[in-house]
């Protein structure tokens, strides 16, 4: 537990140290060049305004946070069973493998609307669109996980006669958890940025608004303090999702090391 | 046997017979093909021409049939390093479908015999690469195989842990009974270890030596400073350069 909390201080830290600097900085540049508040608000308006939005960004974050986590949980499923189709098939790699490049190369922007036309204006849609960004980091990272087996490794299975299901399963499976938890931390913070651009475009209802609806609906009235608001917490969120997925991944594979 | 690899013939044609329960070591310099003769005893190639039977049958069939006649040891310990060392053991009694109880029973014998029952527990990284590869032999030796082919297993192991295990090996050997195929560039472990040494000429490889090796088992460390021992080894040195030229 103590070498848990010390590896998550490690992690929290150094980030939290530039957040305090920048703040500073921002805090110093807005008072002394007296920007408009509606250009750039300083820090004490923006905290302001967080605490008047308190808990309609609360309820956001936590939105917009189980949408992006949604969306990464179908990808590890996804991504690990395309990457297993890989490992036992160049003929399947090499024909899937282009789309897997148009998912990871097509402007999330430009198809996120079809997506919500086609799924409907709630939660659903946003979730497949944090998946869609999220999947190729699992797929590439997992495929090379499962097919670069040190070659001893799979002689003593076939020595020992192992089929195909148990190579799999016992040798490149394990194999290629370090890397799945890789692709994990990458599209960990894409996942968030999906679920925002998402929420751009299935806008909710008034009950359920994620923080991509927040930061619209605030910069169309031109509440500047609050936007900021909400696009802290948009980064304190992607930075908590992405901190808890480097933890459970560092976790699990410290004793893949050698 | 001739086995083309990446177009190049690595084995000129060749002609050996290895008696059960007989301890053969396989010198050669290296590209030789030491190691593709011993892929192809291991049924992991097919030979181009030619063909190779354990026990009157193909190893390939003999891999197929009855698995736990051949066990392999390769260069490197070659473990899985998420399981722990009994994990680590137990690989190929899993794989050969062997009940949990007896796996279980199975594991823990084989290493008490390579003293290693003290860190059952232990993953692999912990472990002293002379200890990784004890593993790697109690693994081989788990499926109680009557063939175990050695690929250079102890050549990246320091002088004096290289001839600890190869003691050990020494000692397991007599309390199994197996036929084994121990392939090295090492002289000094060739005579120590075997009752004959094969010597492979370079690329493309045959066998041009058989020497016996006259000494008694059970062999123990002090058989390295006698001068027969010497003479044995310098013969063997000899016979490998004449190959390598």
């Amino acid at each position: 537990m103590k070498e848990f909390i010390k590896r998550a201080a490690l992690v929290v830290l150094p980030p939290l140290l530039v957040f305090v600097i920048v703040l500073v900085v921002w805090h110093v540049l807005a008072v002394r060049l007296d920007v408009p508040a509606y250009v750039v608000p300083p820090p004490g308006r923006v905290l302001e305004a967080a605490g008047e939005s308190g808990s309609k960004l609360v309820r956001a974050t936590l939105l917009t946070g189980a949408a992006a986590l949604g969306g990464l949980a179908i990808s590890v499923i996804v991504g690990v069973i395309v990457a297993f189709a890989f490992s036992q098939s160049r003929i399947i790699q090499r024909a899937l493998y282009p789309y897997a490049i148009f998912l990871q190369t097509v402007p999330i922007v430009a198809i996120a609307p079809v997506i919500v036309i086609w799924v409907g204006q709630d939660i659903r849609s946003v979730v497949l669109v944090a998946h869609i960004v999220s999947l190729f980091p699992i797929i590439t990272n997992t495929t090379h996980g499962l097919t670069t087996v040190d070659r001893s490794l799979l002689e003593l299975f076939q020595i020992h006669n192992a089929s195909r299901i148990q190579v799999l399963l016992r040798l490149r499976f394990p194999n290629a958890i370090p890397d799945l938890m890789t692709g994990i931390k990458t599209s960990s913070g894409l996942s968030v940025i999906g679920a925002i651009v998402g929420e751009f475009f299935a806008g909710y209802s008034e009950s359920s608004q994620g923080l991509g609806f927040l930061i619209q609906f605030w910069s169309g009235q031109l509440k500047t303090a609050e936007l900021f608001a909400a696009i802290f917490a948009s980064t304190l969120l992607g930075l908590a999702i992405f901190g808890a997925t480097s933890l459970i991944g560092d976790s699990i594979t410290s004793r893949w090391r050698d | 046997m001739v086995f083309p690899r990446g177009g190049v013939r690595a084995l000129a044609p060749i002609d050996l017979q290895l008696n059960r329960g007989e301890f053969a070591a396989l010198v050669g310099p290296s590209g030789c093909g030491k190691s593709t003769l011993l892929r192809l005893v291991a049924g992991l190639l097919e030979p181009t021409a030619g063909s190779l039977s354990i026990e009157n049958r193909s190893s390939g069939e003999v891999r197929l049939s009855n698995a736990h006649t051949l066990s392999f040891v390769f260069q490197q310990a070659a473990l899985l390093p998420w399981r722990h060392v009994a994990g680590n053991v137990s690989v190929p009694l899993e794989l050969e479908g062997i009940s949990k109880s007896e796996r279980n029973a199975r594991v823990e014998e084989m290493l008490r015999l390579v003293g290693l029952e003290d860190f059952a527990r232990a993953l692999p990284h912990r472990l002293s690469g002379g200890m990784q590869m004890r593993v790697s032999l109690a693994r081989a030796l788990a499926t109680q195989p009557s063939v175990l082919l050695l690929d250079e297993p102890f050549g990246a192991l320091d002088e004096i842990t290289r001839q600890r295990l190869n003691e050990e090996l020494l000692r397991l050997w007599g309390n199994d009974g197996f036929t084994a195929l121990f392939v090295t560039h090492n002289v000094y472990e060739a005579a120590f270890l075997s009752q004959r040494v094969l010597v492979m000429s370079k690329r493309p490889g045959q066998i041009v030596a058989d020497i016996a090796v006259p000494f008694e088992y059970p062999r123990d460390s002090s058989l390295r400073s006698e001068p027969e021992f010497a003479r044995l080894t310098g013969d063997i040195s000899r016979a490998l350069e004449v190959a390598s030229s």
